[in-house]
C-alpha cells in the first residue's frame, strides 16, 4: 500500500500549474535598474502630486541604508535589484469607460484566469480590480458602490482625486521605515486598491482586487489601503498569478488596514503566484508586508490566506490591537511543494484592554519543500484582560519535506491569557486503512483527509473563494500523498 | 588574593582576550597538553564570536554584553582562603545519603586526594587532574559536543578551563550512591568563574548526579560553566541541577548531553533563586530508541532574570523526548524560554513533546516565550505548547468557598503548579527538600541559601 500511497503522492504534488500562460499584449515599460530618477519616472507616468514624490524619495532614500533581512528560515538567492524593471503597464487607457475599450487581448487574459471584466457576466456580489502588472486595467461595479458612498478604485486614481485620505493614512500603518521591503515597496509601488467605506455602511459586494503579473523582468510592487470607518464592514479578496517563467520575479506588495470604532474588515487571499517547476527553478518570490490597526474600539481585523504559489513566501499578515476590546484573527492555509519554500504567520500587538486574538495556522509540506509558521504574540503592559489562543498544526507528507513552527510569545501583562499550541505529524496510515475500508481509494482518502485538515481556515473564506480554494489544494498537491 | 585579572568595562571581549594571553602560563600549568591546545581554539573562536548580545536570535531576551562588562576578577586559580568543609557546608537533608564533592570557585576543594577511585571502579574528582592522569580518556570526550565553533561562550570556557568535576563510570557499572556536587562561590571580591565538568558514562553503567549552586559571600558573581554529559548506551541517567544563589549572582550555564543507543537520562532543573541565569542545555538524541526528558522549574521575583534554553536534536530514529518548563514570575522579574525540538531528515518514529508555563504574579513581571519545532522527518509526532496565565480564578473561588483562606489559596495552586515538576525528582530525600524549599519559597520565607553558616543575605 506505501508504493501506491507514494505514487499518488507523486501524482498530487506534480500538478501542473493551470496560470502559467503568457499574454503578449503591447507594454510600456522603463528600462531597467533602480535609482532616484526611476523613482522619479514611476511617479511622473503615475502623474502623482508633489507630496507622494516626496514620500516615495524619502522611502528610497531609506532603501538605500538597509539590508536585506536574513532571519527567516529561507534560502534567498541573492536579489539584483538593478536587474529588475520597475515599471510595467499593458498600454492602454488607464481606466476605460466601457468594457469595449478594454484591451481584447487583456479581456481574454482575465476570462481565462476565470475573472470576467464585464459586469454582466460577472457573479454579481463581487466588485473587481483587475490589476496587470504595474497598472490597473478596469474595476467593475463602480458605481453601484459610488451609490453608497464607497470608493474602490486604483490607488494610483485615489492619489489624485482624495488627497486627503490619502495624505492621511497611507504609510501609517506600514510605514516605509518598517522594514526593507516595504521601504522598496513605498518608492517603487505602481499601482494597487484603495477602498474606503464610509462611516455606517455594510458594504453590499464582496470587494476583490485580482493581480497578474505579465511582463518578463518585471517587479511587481503593488499597495492596498482599505479604510473603514465607523460602524462599517467590508470583506475583501485578493487573488494573483503570474506567467511560468524560468527566472524568479519579485513581488514585493504593502497592505494597510484601517479599521475605526466597530468597523470590521475581512481580508481573504488566495495566493497562487507561479511557484516554480518541479525542479525549484523560476518562481516568484513573494516578499509581502500586510498590517491592519483595529484603531476605534470594538473594531475586528480578520485575515484568511490559502498560500500555494510562489516559488518564496515571507509574509506575515499582522494587527495592531489598539481598541478596546478590538479582535484580530488570522487563518492560514500554506501549502508547499517541491522546492518551495515559506515562513509566514502573524503578529498579534495587543494594545487596548481586553482585545482578542485568534491564530489558527494549517501547514502542509510535501515534496522536498520548507513550510515555517513563525508568529509574534505581544502584550503590552496595559493590555488588560488580553486574550489569544494560536493552533499551529503541521503536515507532513513525504520524507524529504520540512514543516517548522517559531512562535513568539511576549507577555507583560499579568491578567494576559495567552495560549500556544502546535502538532506535526503526517496523515495517519489508520485514517487510509479507516477510508480504503469503506471503499474509497487512496487518493480519494488523501484528499479528504487534508480537505479536512484545511477546513477550519477554509470555511472561513467567502463561498466562490472557498471553492476555489479546495480545489487549488488538491491541484498542489496532486500526486504528493503517502 | 591577587591571582587573577580586572576585567574592565570597554570592548570587554579584547579585554578578555589580553587576559587570556597575559595569564596563558598560569592557564597553561595544570592541564594537559590536549586542554591547553583547545585552550588555543577556543580563544580564536571567541575573538570571532564575542559575547552573544541581543542580536543573536538565541540571546533574545537576555542581553550579555552588559554583564560581562563589570570588572569581575577572573578565577584562574584556586582560592586560598581557608574553609572548614564541613562547617561551611551543612547538608541539611540529613536522610540524603551522598558522595558530596565539594567545587569552590570553580576549583576541586579537596587537594590531598584530587581523583578518588571508588570502590567500583569508578572515578570522580578533579577535572585538571584527570586530565594529566587520564589523558586519553578525557581526549576521547573533551570537547568533542559542546560547541567551540558556533557559541562565544564555550569558546571562551575553553580558552580559561582549568578545572571542574570528572566522573567516569566504566561499562556495567550502576553506582549506587546518588554524587552530590556542591558549587560554592565564595571570595572577598567580584570574581568570574569558569569551570568545566565531565561526565562519561560507559555502556550500560547508572549514576544519579546531583548539583547544587550556593554563593557565600555578598559580592557580585559571574559563572561561565560548561558541562559535557556523555551517555552510553543502555545507560540510565538522573541528574538534578538545584540553582539557588544570592540576586548578585549572574549565571550562565550550557550543558551538552550526548546519548547513546537506548540511553534513558532524565534531567531537571530547578532554579530557586539567583540575579541572572542562563541556562543552555542542549541534548543530542545518538543513538537509536534514546529516551530524554528534561523538566525545569524557576521561581524568580525581585529584579531576577531567568532564561532557559533548551536544543533537543533527534539526531537518530525511534527516539522520545519530553520537555517540560514550569516558571512563576514575581514582583519586577523578567523569564524566557527558548525551546527547540529539531528532528533530522533519517529521525524517523520520532516522538517529542515540549511544554513551557508560566504564571505572572504581578504587572510588572514579564515572560518571553519561544518554544520551536524544525522537522525534517515525517513519520513523526511532534507537539509543543505555551501558555503564560495567572492562577485559575474559578480554582480559587472553590477553594475559598470551601473555607481556604485567599493567601493559602494562591499558595496552594502555585505550589501544584510546580508540583508536576518536582515530582520528576528521582531521590527521594532530595524531592522532600525541594519540596519543602519550593513552599518555602513561595511564601518568601527563602530568602537566602538555607544551609549556609556565613549569613551572607
Amino acid at each position: 500500500m506505501n508504493k501506491e500511497q507514494d505514487k499518488i503522492i507523486n501524482d498530487i504534488t506534480q500538478g501542473e500549474y493551470k496560470y502559467g500562460f503568457y499574454t503578449d499584449v503591447e507594454t510600456d515599460t522603463i528600462p531597467k535598474g533602480l535609482s532616484e530618477d526611476v523613482v522619479r519616472l514611476i511617479s511622473e507616468k503615475k502623474k502623482e502630486p508633489e507630496f507622494m514624490l516626496e514620500y516615495r524619495l524619502k522611502a528610497f532614500r531609506h532603501w538605500l541604508t538597509k539590508k536585506m533581512p536574513n532571519w527567516a528560515h529561507l534560502k534567498i538567492p541573492k536579489i539584483n535589484f538593478q536587474d529588475i524593471i520597475y515599471y510595467a503597464a499593458p498600454k492602454q487607457k488607464v481606466q476605460p469607460d466601457s468594457i469595449d475599450d478594454i484591451d481584447p487581448e487583456l479581456k481574454k487574459t482575465f476570462d481565462k484566469l476565470g475573472i470576467p471584466l464585464d459586469e454582466q457576466k460577472m457573479l454579481t456580489g463581487v466588485a473587481v480590480d483587475a490589476i496587470m502588472d504595474s497598472a490597473s486595467v478596469k474595476t467593475t461595479f463602480q458605481e453601484t458602490l459610488a451609490e453608497h458612498g464607497i470608493i474602490f478604485c486604483p490607488l494610483s486614481e485615489a492619489i489624485k482625486e482624495y488627497r486627503d485620505l490619502i495624505k492621511k493614512y497611507l504609510g501609517t500603518v506600514v510605514p516605509y521605515t518598517d522594514n526593507y521591503f516595504a521601504a522598496l515597496n513605498s518608492a517603487v509601488f505602481s499601482d494597487g486598491s484603495f477602498c474606503f467605506i464610509p462611516k455606517g455602511v455594510r458594504c453590499p459586494m464582496e470587494l476583490s482586487t485580482y493581480f497578474r503579473i505579465n511582463a518578463a523582468n518585471t517587479g511587481q510592487f503593488e499597495r492596498t489601503l482599505i479604510i473603514a470607518e465607523e460602524d462599517s464592514y467590508v470583506s475583501y479578496l485578493e487573488g494573483c498569478t503570474a506567467p511560468r517563467r524560468d527566472e524568479n520575479q519579485l513581488h514585493a506588495a504593502v497592505v494597510e488596514i484601517i479599521a475605526l470604532r466597530n468597523a470590521e474588515v475581512k481580508y481573504s487571499t488566495v495566493q497562487n503566484w507561479y511557484p516554480g517547476d518541479k525542479n525549484g527553478k523560476g518562481g516568484i518570490f513573494n516578499f509581502v508586508t500586510k498590517r491592519g490597526i483595529c484603531k476605534g474600539d470594538n473594531s475586528k481585523i480578520s485575515w484568511t490566506q490559502v498560500e500555494t504559489g510562489s516559488a518564496i513566501t515571507w509574509k506575515y499578515p499582522s494587527c495592531i490591537l489598539r481598541g478596546n476590546n478590538s479582535v484580530g484573527e488570522f487563518y492560514s492555509v500554506a501549502v508547499t511543494n517541491n522546492f518551495q519554500q515559506a515562513d509566514t504567520g502573524t503578529k498579534m500587538i495587543h494594545i487596548g484592554k481586553n482585545t482578542k486574538s485568534t491564530v489558527v495556522s494549517k501547514g502542509i509540506s510535501a515534496g522536498r519543500s520548507n513550510n515555517s509558521y513563525r508568529g509574534l504574540i505581544k502584550v503590552l503592559k496595559n493590555a488588560d484582560n488580553a486574550r489569544n489562543f494560536s493552533q499551529c498544526d503541521s503536515l507532513l507528507l513525504g520524507d524529504k519535506c520540512g514543516a517548522h513552527t517559531f512562535p513568539y510569545l511576549e507577555v507583560d501583562n499579568q491578567s494576559a491569557i495567552i495560549e500556544h499550541e502546535a502538532t506535526t505529524s503526517k496523515i495517519g496510515e489508520d485514517q487510509i486503512f479507516y477510508c480504503n475500508q469503506r471503499g474509497i481509494s487512496t487518493e480519494d482518502a488523501v484528499g479528504l483527509i487534508v480537505n479536512g485538515y484545511a477546513r477550519e481556515v477554509i470555511n472561513k473564506l467567502p463561498m466562490e473563494f472557498a471553492v476555489e480554494a479546495q480545489n487549488l489544494l488538491q491541484i498542489t498537491l496532486e500526486g504528493s500523498v503517502g | 588574593m591577587n591571582m587573577g585579572e580586572v576585567v574592565p568595562k570597554t570592548d570587554i571581549v579584547k579585554k578578555l582576550v589580553d587576559s587570556y594571553y597575559r595569564n596563558a602560563d598560569i592557564l597553561n600549568k595544570s592541564n594537559s597538553v590536549f586542554i591547553n591546545e583547545k585552550r588555543e581554539e577556543g580563544i580564536k573562536y571567541f575573538k570571532k564570536l564575542g559575547i552573544p548580545g541581543r542580536k543573536n536570535e538565541n540571546y533574545k531576551y537576555t542581553n550579555l554584553e552588559p554583564v560581562f562588562s563589570h570588572p569581575f576578577r577572573n578565577a584562574i586559580s584556586p582560592s586560598n582562603k581557608y574553609f572548614d568543609r564541613d562547617q561551611i557546608f551543612k547538608c541539611d537533608i540529613p536522610t540524603l545519603d551522598t558522595n558530596v564533592i565539594l567545587l569552590l570557585n570553580g576549583f576541586y576543594f579537596d587537594r590531598k586526594t584530587p581523583l578518588r577511585e571508588l570502590s567500583s571502579g569508578a572515578l570522580v574528582g578533579s577535572f585538571a587532574k584527570a586530565s594529566t592522569e587520564y589523558p586519553e580518556l578525557v581526549e576521547k570526550y573533551y570537547g568533542k559536543y559542546a560547541q567551540i565553533t558556533n557559541e562565544g561562550l564555550v569558546a571562551l570556557n575553553s580558552a580559561f578551563v582549568q578545572d571542574g568535576i570528572f566522573i567516569y563510570v566504566p561499562k556495567g557499572i550502576v553506582l549506587q550512591k546518588p554524587l552530590q556536587i556542591v558549587n560554592l562561590i565564595a571570595s572577598d571580591d567580584d570574581i568570574m568563574v569558569q569551570h568545566r565538568n565531565l561526565f562519561v558514562l560507559e555502556e550500560n553503567t547508572g549514576a544519579t548526579v546531583i548539583v547544587c549552586d550556593h554563593t557565600f559571600s555578598p559580592h557580585k558573581f559571574l559563572t561561565n560553566s560548561v558541562t559535557e554529559i556523555y551517555a552510553g548506551p543502555d545507560s540510565r541517567f538522573n541528574f538534578t541541577k538545584v540553582q539557588n544563589e544570592h540576586n548578585d549572582a549572574m549565571q550562565i550555564s550550557h550543558t551538552y548531553l550526548n546519548q547513546g543507543e537506548n540511553s534513558k537520562v532524565t534531567s531537571n532543573l530547578i532554579t530557586l533563586h539567583g540575579g541572572l541565569v542562563r541556562n543552555n542545555f542542549f541534548v543530542r538524541l545518538n543513538g537509536n530508541g534514546c529516551e530524554n526528558n528534561t523538566t525545569g522549574l524557576f521561581l524568580v521575583d525581585k529584579r531576577q532574570h531567568i532564561d532557559n534554553y533548551a536544543y533537543i536534536d533527534h539526531a537518530k530514529p525511534y527516539c522520545t523526548s519530553n520537555q517540560l518548563f514550569k516558571g512563576v514570575l514575581d514582583d519586577f522579574a523578567t523569564g524566557a524560554f527558548n525551546g527547540k525540538i529539531l528532528v533530522r531528515r533519517n529521525a524517523q518514529k520520532t516522538q517529542a513533546y515540549q511544554a513551557n508555563n508560566n504564571i505572572l504574579l504581578t504587572n510588572d513581571a514579564r515572560m518571553n516565550t519561544k518554544p520551536q519545532l524544525e522537522i525534517y522527518a515525517d513519520d513523526v509526532k511532534c507537539s509543543h505548547g505555551a501558555t503564560v496565565g495567572q492562577l485559575d480564578e474559578d480554582a480559587l473561588f472553590y477553594m475559598r468557598a470551601r473555607g481556604i483562606g485567599e493567601r493559602e489559596a494562591r499558595l496552594m495552586l502555585m505550589y501544584a503548579f510546580a508540583n508536576e515538576i518536582i515530582n520528576q525528582i528521582k531521590v527521594e530525600p532530595l524531592r522532600e527538600r525541594i519540596n519543602h524549599l519550593v513552599d518555602m519559597r513561595l511564601r518568601g520565607e527563602l530568602s537566602r541559601c538555607q544551609n549556609c553558616a556565613m549569613n551572607c543575605g
